[in-house]
């Protein structure tokens, strides 16, 4: 159902704020392709899998999600809510 | 090494600290005296509980056996949080809305306050986290039996079993003293929560100094410790797909479906603005808690007698290293974990017994109306008693169970059954079809499952269901095996469970949700949940009943207490612009008492109370439609405002156009009358000055002659100049004659060109026509159609400025429309001039005038009109432009 009275094209700052919410939706989805990938790769000939190069990839990914999160996180604790001055100068 | 004494004397001191901190923060939280309290770090480090013992001791064991797959229980969680725009934010959103006050209580509060769902989600939980609480009693144990057998000297060396009873009844006191202190409208326990957060950074330090010990103490540096690594049994570890993913998924489940998870994340949460916080803080702290884990795995197996038990590496490492400090702090971090999970886990838990089973089933028993005194005292006491229920059941689960397996495939399986509640939950906050009767089948479905693929089987072979039982199905049907059900066979046991019970679970929650229609009240409360960032709640659903705000109050003040319950009142009639205590029992009050009961014993408790209270006059699907209608009205009342007042908008500028155009044509008319006296005087003066010449007499004829011709043509002129003002007055008053025939259109042009041709016949132009589309017959009135065309040539043999002047005469057929296109070369009409051209006496400049009054144009409009035409300037066509439109069979008016 379209929703009466919003705005179809947003200021700058707002605009900024709707494309970090789209970084958050798509961060988790990014995060588990990434976690899941080992399961793609398989060890070169008999010998198992390597613990400490796993471990690395592994932690590096999961370091990099905590970065990401980190930078995301501070400007979408806004309320969800349109700010009162969006669309205005 | 440690003597027991010491240790129990240490563990005393530790616990006797945190009732320290928990007593104080409540006590200054009264006085509102800590900001800091509400800072997003107590809270992400709240969140830790989802570090249990499992993960302090279990994380080596695990790793041990599996290697990297330990991960996984941390890297689920990861997701959800760093993903928290989905669903986080929305349950901590609704939480606050609904004053949710458990995970049954979201479930039973999404599904019309259903109380049957409340039973079975916690009858769900319970079950799922007894053996939970049994392992961490197993931890704390087991880490007593390290230090005491290494320790003959300390003193009588403890049984397992009395050390269990000990930690379990000393848990339950504490969790008692400070979980059911108050009966908060929040169900909020600030103190419990800072002690927790005390106890995360406990066990955080604990394993990471341990781990610091582990890579700098024993191996040289980082770059040592991954040669350690390379060189030990662990070098290479076996990545299961299914089991990786799904254990990925399962404790991304977990962590949003646990009662205890639940409690800290949403019950507990002061400001949604921590989320966002702990979105990266709280991975942050799972990372931290995994970074040492395989290294001390690596040196456990490495420096420790081979047979050594992998799940206390942590404890026991240091132990053999000589390192009691360092031990005696791994014990506090392990014991940290434990006594945090079981605090709240019981905590959690117990909100829920008292809420869903202990409280509907004492308001049955005895009738809301005969009860009088404090409901409170009720509520706190069924608290109470659930939190030593459930920490009872916990040991009597300890001790049959005999704490043999393994600390990782316990936690699995409690969160396998967890993970039953996920279908239903997220059903409930994004789908609004979903209703109660499809999460009550999913859940069973799920828990059925559950219970006869996993937990059972956990028990062992012949523990609670025979060995034959596992290997040929129940009655031989092989279908049925409880590790191989629908005959899917070579999975692992703990994935082939999660599955087929989330699979099961899912199809019976859809299917049961979209073959039965919802009541009303779980429709309200449907679109409240789904639609839970769109702003206003539904007023919880009560049409205007027989309750007087005096019973309200009454019912309330069991619950609330005198005090709380008199200042909502009165907060409730402020609101309302009443004077007095008492506020009406509107709906909207009615529904904003109730979400305020809810948060004290739950929604379907609260609603059953108002019920009794409000005489059951609950809304039915009628007055919803009813609401829904007046939203639509009020929704298409402003539309047509909307509309109206573009109408308005246009209407003014139209008028505004108008007003502009009247102004001129005043400005117009001005200067046309001293225009019109100019032209008129102009000829009279002559003729006076040219008579009175004659009325002197005596000159000679041929000079007689001549000023006679002067007097006469400027008579000519004047009459001419009267001509058309009259000529124009009947046209515009509607009073002209047609004589319709058929002509042709190029005989009509050619005559216009021929009269014409009079005007300033000095100069000569170069006229381009198409006699081959002027070949048309029309039916009109012959004389004024050439009237019109003689003036719009002779405009532009007046007026056209060109050296070498053109005109270009141009016929189209459209329809039934004939349309004719006079242009010449020359500068064109300034387009603010354009809409004036038409009107009478309208003249552009006054130098190039040539005898014309300005009145040409305005008497070619008139025609037109009167013709069943128009005349309009065309403009962009490199000159002068005008075309005319005329239909092509005029037929006369009757």
């Amino acid at each position: 159902m379209k929703r009466p009275g919003l705005p179809l094209f947003l200021q700058r700052r707002p605009y900024r704020r709707r494309r970090k919410i789209d970084a958050a939706r798509l961060l988790p989805v990014f995060g588990a392709f990434l976690l899941l990938l080992p399961m793609l790769w398989a060890p070169a000939g008999d010998e198992g899998r390597g613990t400490v190069g796993d471990g690395l990839y592994l932690f590096v990914v999961w370091a990099g999600l905590i970065a990401v999160a980190r930078l995301l996180a501070p400007s979408l604790t806004a309320d969800g809510q349109p700010d009162p001055d969006e669309g205005k100068g | 090494m440690v003597p027991f004494n010491i240790l129990v004397v240490v563990c005393l001191v530790y616990v006797g600290l945190l009732f320290l901190v928990a007593f104080l923060v409540e006590r200054r939280a009264h006085a509102r005296a800590l900001p800091w309290l509400r800072s997003p770090l107590i809270y992400t480090l709240s969140l830790s509980i989802f570090c249990t013992a499992w993960t302090f001791y279990g994380a080596v064991g695990y790793a041990v056996r599996s290697g990297w797959e330990f991960m996984t229980i941390y890297l689920g969680p990861t997701l959800v949080f760093v993903g928290w725009w989905w669903v986080l934010r929305k349950l901590v959103r609704i939480g606050k809305t609904q004053r949710v006050t458990s995970i049954a209580d979201l479930i039973s509060s999404r599904y019309g306050k259903s109380n049957m769902l409340g039973v079975i989600v916690t009858v769900i939980s319970v079950v799922a986290a007894t053996p939970y609480i049994a392992l961490q009693l197993q931890s704390v144990t087991l880490s007593f039996a390290v230090f005491a057998s290494t320790a003959a000297d300390g003193g009588p060396v403890p049984d397992k079993a009395a050390t269990a009873l000990w930690v379990a009844v000393g848990l339950a006191l504490f969790t008692v003293l400070f979980g059911t202190r108050n009966l908060d409208s929040n169900e909020r326990h600030l103190g419990v929560v800072t002690a927790i957060a005390v106890e995360a950074v406990v066990k955080l330090v604990a394993l990471v100094a341990v781990g610091v010990f582990v890579v700098w103490g024993l191996a040289g540096g980082p770059a040592d410790m991954m040669a350690k690594i390379n060189a030990s049994p662990l070098s290479s570890w076996d990545l299961q797909p299914g089991r990786w993913a799904g254990l990925i998924f399962l404790s991304a489940a977990a962590v949003l479906c646990l009662p205890r998870m639940f409690q800290v994340m949403v019950v507990e949460n002061v400001d949604e603005r921590h989320l966002a916080t702990a979105s990266w803080a709280f991975p942050l702290y799972l990372f931290l808690m995994c970074l040492f884990v395989l290294p001390i795995a690596v040196a456990g197996l490495d420096l420790l007698p081979p047979g050594t038990n992998p799940d206390l590496f942590v404890l026991t490492l240091p132990l053999a290293q000589g390192q009691d400090g360092l031990a005696m702090l791994a014990f506090l971090g392990g014991f940290s974990s434990a006594t945090s999970m079981v605090i709240v886990a019981s905590i959690a838990l117990a909100t829920m017994v008292s809420n869903h089973i202990v409280m509907p089933l004492w308001l049955s028993l005895r009738p809301a109306r005969a009860v009088s005194g404090d409901v409170r005292r009720i509520v706190l006491l069924s608290r109470r008693l659930a939190i030593a229920g459930i920490v009872a059941l916990g040991y009597a689960y300890f001790q049959l169970s005999g704490g043999s397996a393994a600390l990782a495939a316990i936690g699995l399986i409690s969160f396998v059954g967890a993970a039953q509640i996920l279908p239903a939950m997220l059903g409930g906050i994004f789908w609004r079809g979903a209703t109660r009767v499809g999460a009550v089948c999913g859940l069973l479905t799920g828990a059925g499952v559950w219970v006869y693929s996993l937990y059972l089987p956990s028990f062992g072979p012949d523990g609670v269901i025979s060995a034959r039982l596992i290997a040929e199905g129940p009655w031989g049907i092989g279908w049925l095996r409880p590790q191989a059900l629908f005959g899917v066979e070579g999975i692992d046991p703990l994935i082939h469970a999660m599955f087929w019970s989330l699979v099961l679970n899912a199809t019976a929650f859809f299917a049961g949700s979209i073959l039965t229609f919802p009541g009303p009240v779980e429709r309200v409360q449907g679109a409240a949940f789904v639609n839970v960032f769109d702003g206003e709640v539904p007023a919880g659903g009560w049409v205007r009943g027989a309750a007087t705000a005096e019973n309200l109050l009454i019912l309330s003040q069991r619950i609330l207490g005198g005090d709380g319950a008199l200042a909502f009142f009165e907060a409730e009639a402020r609101m309302q612009g009443k004077a007095g205590p008492l506020p009406d029992p509107t709906p909207g009050f009615v529904g904003a008492l109730e979400r305020r009961l809810s948060g004290s014993v739950g929604a379907a408790t609260a609603h059953a109370m108002i019920a009794q209270t409000v005489g059951g006059a609950a809304v039915s699907v009628e007055d919803l439609m009813a609401v829904a209608n007046e939203t639509a009205q009020i929704m298409e009342y402003s539309a047509r405002l909307e509309a109206q007042s573009e109408e308005l908008t246009r209407t003014a500028r139209q008028l505004q156009l108008a007003n502009e155009k009247l102004t001129r044509l005043s400005v117009q008319k001005d200067s046309f009358l001293s225009q019109i006296s100019h032209e008129l005087r102009t000829p009279m003066t002559s003729i006076r000055a040219f008579s009175e010449i004659l009325m002197e007499g005596d000159m000679p004829p041929a000079m007689l002659r001549r000023h006679a011709t002067i007097i006469h043509e400027e008579a000519i002129r004047l009459t001419r100049l009267l001509d058309d003002l009259l000529n124009l007055s009947v046209l515009e008053n509607a009073g002209v004659q047609l004589t319709l025939g058929l002509v042709s259109l190029q005989d009509m042009i050619d005559r216009a060109l021929v009269a014409a041709a009079q005007t300033r016949p000095e100069r000569s132009f170069a006229v381009h026509r198409d006699p081959a589309s002027e070949a048309l017959y029309v039916t009109t009135d012959a004389d004024r159609l050439t009237q019109v065309f003689i003036n719009l040539i002779s405009n532009a043999r007046k007026y056209c400025a060109a050296p070498e002047p053109e005109l270009r005469i141009a016929v189209r057929q459209r329809g039934g429309r004939v349309m004719v296109d006079v242009i010449d070369n020359g500068r064109g009409i300034p387009e603010d001039s354009q809409a004036l051209i038409f009107e009478k006496f309208a003249r552009l400049t006054d130098e190039t005038r040539a005898g014309g009054a300005g009145l040409g144009l305005a008497i070619c409009r008139e025609v037109m009109t009167a013709l069943g035409g128009s005349i309009t300037y065309l403009p962009g066509q490199g000159g002068t432009a005008f075309r005319v439109t005329f239909p092509l069979r005029l037929r006369a008016v009757a």
